[in-house]
């Protein structure tokens, strides 16, 4: 084995009543990786960042990150080890400004692991927006933001936690190429400063580009795992997106 | 301002505001200033969960009665004298709230409002049919003949406590909302899920904003039933103190202590003026009128429309 497993999950079940929306889906997320996850809608992504991120607890099956096994730990727990993650619908703090947004987490989740002294948190904080282009609007309130501002806000806000291991749901949806561009470029940053990313997208391009390797859900099972190229190239993988 | 020069003003003012109006010769004006003082603690209170962290009470005259019962019993138990009442009421209400958030703060969404509601009936049924403090009858609680600081009469002390527990209040209140805390809690008000994914406790924050405004409701009563010398439930529980402290925050603004303050002053005020030139009867349909116009009208309260202002004019 190449690098220790960062995070490790191990054939995780959800169910939603009768309906099997993750069936014992294993997955590894190595130190510093960047990986794709595609799937057809419905086919179980978001449920899966949310059994990761806590914010769903998984029936069965076994969720480590770092080595220790996270299943009862609540979501903030889970942060505060470094595990953030973006929401596809922006959820920003809407009564607060932009860089409020990012003392939230900066507060309560960096401090924890990065030893952050009081005085620097709003430092940091317009550290962090200047990287992701929001600099300028930081004293605008948040609820005001146009959706590629949100959407930018909604990644800086999981920067801000300082993860080890960040996981994008879908940030660049309804975007346009240059937008697209923008993010995958802060995407990259963060695997310069050894973040792993985990990148679910619609967006073909973009996670082409990005990754390093390419996970594909259908139906809540994980179907191809691998190169990128040889992924898209799979037969069934073809089939799932394009039918027979 | 710090926390430590802000309770410093807060007391001082508290202290030079009891000592001024003890000049004051028309008795009623204590009366009257008692009961807008209990509003300020009751909706300053309130807001802390409700304002702050965006979670109905509709329960406040639950806690308020605990409060005031508590005295009722530590008087009749040990005749105690009213600092016991005010200690052990307030540790109670809190304690109330506690058990209240622990078990509905686990749902997000109405469970803890519809609670709120549901522990205010089951106390005032409880309250009546418990004859030690009075059942339905009422119970009556002796002012002590003795008054300190040469006050007058007994309603001087009464008001000059509740000023300070105002001011003791608004310090708390304040303290939390510029704390880490405050933003912790304006994070869960804004959305309850970012907030737990931004590494916010929201369970234990919840709670204990529960507990802290619960336990500040129920010192508001504690000095109740001192002030008429009798106290029954159906004035503990009466529905004044619910909809007053929602509809304080709510017209004087919920993002800080400050709204509360002057919703309940302007509003206890207006009430009070009315009951003795209009009627009594005309109380809270004043709070019903004014509610409407302000939630069409100024939704964000009285600081609301300062905030706006002052943006516009900082552009």
């Amino acid at each position: 084995m190449m690098a220790q497993a960062l995070l490790e999950v191990r054939g995780v079940t959800k169910r939603f009543g009768g309906f099997t929306a993750l069936d014992g889906v294993d997955f590894l997320v190595r130190s510093g990786e960047r990986v794709g996850l595609i799937g057809p809608n419905g086919s179980g992504k978001s449920t899966l960042v949310n059994c990761i991120a806590g914010t769903l607890r998984n029936e069965e099956g076994s969720i480590r990150f770092e080595g220790e096994d996270i299943c009862g730990h609540a979501a903030h727990r889970r942060i505060r080890m470094g595990l953030a993650r973006s929401f596809q619908i922006p959820k920003p703090f809407a009564s607060m400004t932009v860089l409020d947004n990012l003392c939230v987490p900066l507060l309560y989740a960096a401090r924890k692991h990065e030893k952050l002294a009081p005085g620097r948190i709003v430092e940091e904080a317009v550290r962090i927006l200047e990287q992701v282009g929001l600099a300028g609007r930081a004293r605008a309130m948040s609820g005001g933001l146009t959706q590629v501002d949100m959407r930018k806000l909604e990644l800086a806000r999981a920067m801000a936690a300082k993860p080890k291991l960040l996981i994008s749901d879908e940030a660049m949806a309804g975007l346009s190429a240059s937008e697209v561009d923008d993010i995958l470029a802060l995407l990259f940053g963060l695997k310069e400063q050894g973040v792993a990313v985990i990148m679910i997208e619609h967006v073909m391009r973009a996670v082409m580009k990005f990754s390093e390797r390419i996970a594909v859900l259908v139906a809540g099972r994980k179907i191809a795992d691998g190169d990128p190229q040889a992924v898209v190239g799979n037969a069934e993988v073809v089939k799932a997106y394009l039918g027979e | 301002m710090s926390n430590k020069v802000f309770a410093s003003v807060a007391l001082a003012a508290a202290l030079a505001l009891a000592a001024v109006t003890q000049l004051i010769p028309n008795e009623y004006f204590f009366t009257a200033a008692y009961t807008v003082l209990l509003f300020v603690i009751l909706a300053t209170a309130w807001n802390i969960l409700g304002g702050y962290t965006g979670y109905v009470n509709f329960g406040s005259a639950a806690f308020f009665a605990i409060g005031a019962y508590t005295t009722v019993f530590f008087y009749n138990a040990f005749k105690a004298p009213l600092a016991v009442g005010i200690v052990a009421g307030t540790l109670v209400a809190g304690l109330a709230g506690l058990g209240l958030g622990y078990l509905t703060l686990r749902l997000r969404g109405v469970f803890f409002a519809i609670a709120s509601l549901a522990l205010a009936v089951v106390l005032y049924v409880f309250v009546v049919n418990w004859d030690y403090v009075g059942g339905a009858r009422g119970a009556y609680v002796l002012q002590p003949r003795e008054i300190p600081f040469g006050m007058p009469r007994y309603i001087h002390l009464i008001y000059s406590v509740q000023l300070l527990m105002a001011a003791f209040a608004l310090v708390v209140a304040r303290a939390i909302e510029k704390s880490t805390m405050g933003r912790g809690l304006a994070a869960i008000r804004d959305d309850e899920l970012a907030a737990e994914c931004s590494g916010v406790p929201t369970l234990r924050l919840k709670i204990f904003s529960t507990m802290v405004s619960c336990a500040l409701m129920g010192m508001a009563g504690t000095t109740f039933p001192y002030y008429l010398s009798y106290i029954e439930p159906s004035s503990a529980f009466s529905l004044s103190y619910a909809v007053n402290s929602i509809a304080m925050p709510l017209i004087g603004g919920m993002m800080s202590w400050i709204g509360p303050l002057i919703g309940a002053v302007l509003l206890g005020t207006v009430q009070q003026v009315v009951q003795v030139t209009v009627s009594s009867a005309w109380n809270l349909l004043i709070v019903g009128v004014l509610l409407v116009l302000f939630v069409t009208l100024a939704p964000n309260g009285i600081m609301g429309w300062v905030d706006a202002w002052r943006r516009r004019k900082g552009r």
